[in-house]
């Protein structure tokens, strides 16, 4: 199994070499990266080279890293029924990017976008109707980013006087608590007092 | 006279209606009784579970899955056990792995039988949804035994299963699967050769091989429109391999071959509840580490590594390598797949869960179109869907 998916990642590789890059074994999991503007391409030679043959898009999501300078990862996860293999093709993106939609190519993309849309704010051009999805009527905001709070904006009750359900800005009746349990000799890599051993050390060699 | 151009009708459907199976507000365009366009509007019970996750450990993250799809429960963690534990390179020791199938198969007789009684009510059969929660209700109770919850489990953990199976479980078991093929018989004489049922379901909602698999399908979905493709054989996991079973598959992909493709799998499910019981080894449920695992109670009171790493466990919980991967199994409803994004730390930094129902429901547009509204609640129905997972 391990073989055959490092020889189909090499094979992809070869066969659009300006256009995937970096297939990689790990887990028993390939994963090929790819760019934005190259995504039709290799999902369509994908889909349709008799060696491939990935012919269900099984999952599309997408891992927000705050951290890089495409803060988005978009992550698409094909099935080959005829070959029982999986692929993962991903590229980076940030918020200006607009990566086109592959609804022409799996219809199954159409709801998979618009949940990608409406949880990272990540625009897919060319989809035919990229609205909201899962979240309200009226939703700002992109919930799963990194910098999205847990409790969110708002809240909503139900008024006694104007007779209906109204939007208010989150109150927290108890401070968010969020502990962290990390020991210090398995996750801490910096003890606190290591700064002092750190200006000693520099002062020695001065 | 000039010709005048009608308007098709916006009909709203749902949010609370029985045979919406949940809260779905399906806005329908209308052209008299056909329907033009479907707009399934959902989201009315997202819970936010993907980014709760976020926020808990690996283990407090458990119970989360079980109330995805309410119907099926005990599965929905799977995939995400499975995830962790080819992060960790954990191999869980066999007799947690036929636990898991056993119930696993218990689970999806009680999605099935949850699933066709309640199509066949929408389609206007009352009867086999009394005979089928009879059943169902004996399942639960194998539940709780194991458990000690008819629903809501959390049964399966990160290293195995959460405790053995008590005394006399496998022989009642046993005793259902030999009285259990009677009752689907007989709802099988009230459905199968219905002529109300055929007129309803045949030709309804026809999807062919390569449409299905343009629009994602899985599960009893895909078989119905004859692919002999269920991932407990074609990518297996666990125990499975070792069992024998057979996976049935229709031939015209309408609503007719879903029920019947359902049904054939519920007779196929008892027979792997037999193997397993047949088979069941004896040794431990959980993996012996206990950075994974709890200690022995009776272990805890004498020696304080074991209180030690109790305490470690249910606070920090474990770390798991960073890494990446896409775990599915075969859930009742078809594909159910987690795709777990670890840092290194003691929680998920992401788990977006890949639901069969999601897929199936954006269908529902390509699947109703020129059908009569009538129709579009018999689709409903065999589609499968349980809006606790598609909204998640």
């Amino acid at each position: 199994m391990n073989q055959a998916l490092i020889d189909l990642g090499e094979y992809v590789a070869a066969a659009l070499p300006e256009d995937v890059s970096d297939p990689r074994v790990a887990l028993d999991e390939l994963a090929v990266w790819t760019e934005p503007g190259s995504v039709i391409k290799v999902l369509t030679f994908l889909r349709d080279d008799q060696n491939c043959q990935f012919k269900e898009l099984v999952d599309l999501t997408a891992v927000d890293y705050p951290g890089r300078e495409k803060r988005f990862e978009v992550v698409y996860n094909l099935l080959s029924l005829k070959h029982n293999q999986r692929i993962r093709v991903k590229l980076a993106a940030d918020e200006q990017t607009q990566v086109p939609s592959v609804t022409t190519i799996f219809s199954s993309a159409l709801w998979y976008e618009r949940e990608v849309w409406d949880m990272y704010g990540l625009f897919f051009s060319d989809h035919p109707d990229l609205r909201r999805i899962l979240t309200d009527y009226g939703f700002e905001g992109h919930p799963l980013r990194k910098d999205f709070p847990l409790t969110g904006y708002v809240e909503v009750r139900y008024d006694e006087d104007s007779k209906r359900v109204v939007y208010e800005p989150v109150k927290l009746a108890q401070e968010f608590r969020s502990f962290d349990f990390t020991s210090p000799w398995e996750g801490m890599l910096h003890l606190p007092g290591d700064e002092k051993a750190q200006e000693a050390d520099e002062g020695d060699e001065a | 006279m000039a010709e005048a151009q009608i308007k098709p009708l916006t009909l709203n459907f749902g949010p609370q209606h029985p045979a919406a199976h949940g809260v779905l507000r399906l806005v329908l365009e209308m052209d008299g009784e056909v329907i033009e366009r479907a707009d399934p509007h959902i989201g009315l019970l997202h819970r936010g579970t993907e980014k709760l996750i976020e926020y808990k450990t690996y283990l407090q993250a458990v119970p989360y899955f079980d109330r995805l799809d309410y119907t099926a429960p005990m599965v929905q963690v799977h995939p995400f056990l499975l995830a962790i534990e080819k992060l960790m390179g954990i191999a869980v020791p066999k007799r947690a792995q036929y636990i898991r199938v056993l119930y696993s198969e218990i689970t999806r007789l009680m999605n099935h039988l949850l699933n066709v009684t309640a199509f066949a009510i929408d389609v206007g059969a009352m009867t086999p949804l009394l005979w089928g929660f009879e059943q169902r209700e004996k399942l639960l109770e194998f539940y709780e035994r194991a458990s000690g919850a008819r629903m809501h489990t959390a049964y399966f953990r990160p290293g195995g299963v959460h405790q053995d199976l008590p005394a006399g479980l496998l022989e009642d078991i046993g005793r259902f699967c030999e009285s259990f093929p009677k009752v689907i018989d007989d709802i099988e004489t009230l459905l199968t050769d219905n002529r109300i049922f055929r007129q309803r379901t045949v030709d309804i909602g026809v999807v062919g091989a390569e449409e299905a698999f343009d629009l994602g399908f899985s599960g009893p979905m895909l078989r119905a429109s004859g692919v002999a493709w269920d991932l407990r054989r074609a990518q297996s996991y666990e125990c499975y391999d070792e069992l024998d079973f057979q996976i049935p598959v229709g031939k015209n992909g309408d609503c007719f071959d879903r029920y019947m493709v359902r049904m054939a799998e519920m007779r196929q499910s008892v027979k792997i509840i037999e193997q397993c019981i047949e088979r069941m080894p004896e040794g431990p449920v959980q993996v012996p580490n206990h950075k994974v695992t709890p200690p022995k109670r009776g272990e805890m009171k004498r020696s304080m590594e074991a209180l030690i790493q109790h305490f470690k466990l249910y606070t920090e919980g474990f770390h798991v390598p960073p890494g990446e991967t896409y775990t599915a199994i075969e859930a009742p409803k078809g594909e159910i797949g987690v795709y777990l994004v670890s840092d290194g730390t003691n929680r998920p930094y992401r788990c977006k869960i890949r639901t069969p129902a999601f897929v199936h429901l954006s269908a529902m547009d390509r699947l109703c179109r020129g059908h009569m509204l009538a129709d579009s609640v018999a689709i409903m129905g065999a589609l499968d869907v349980v809006f606790g997972e598609v909204d998640r």
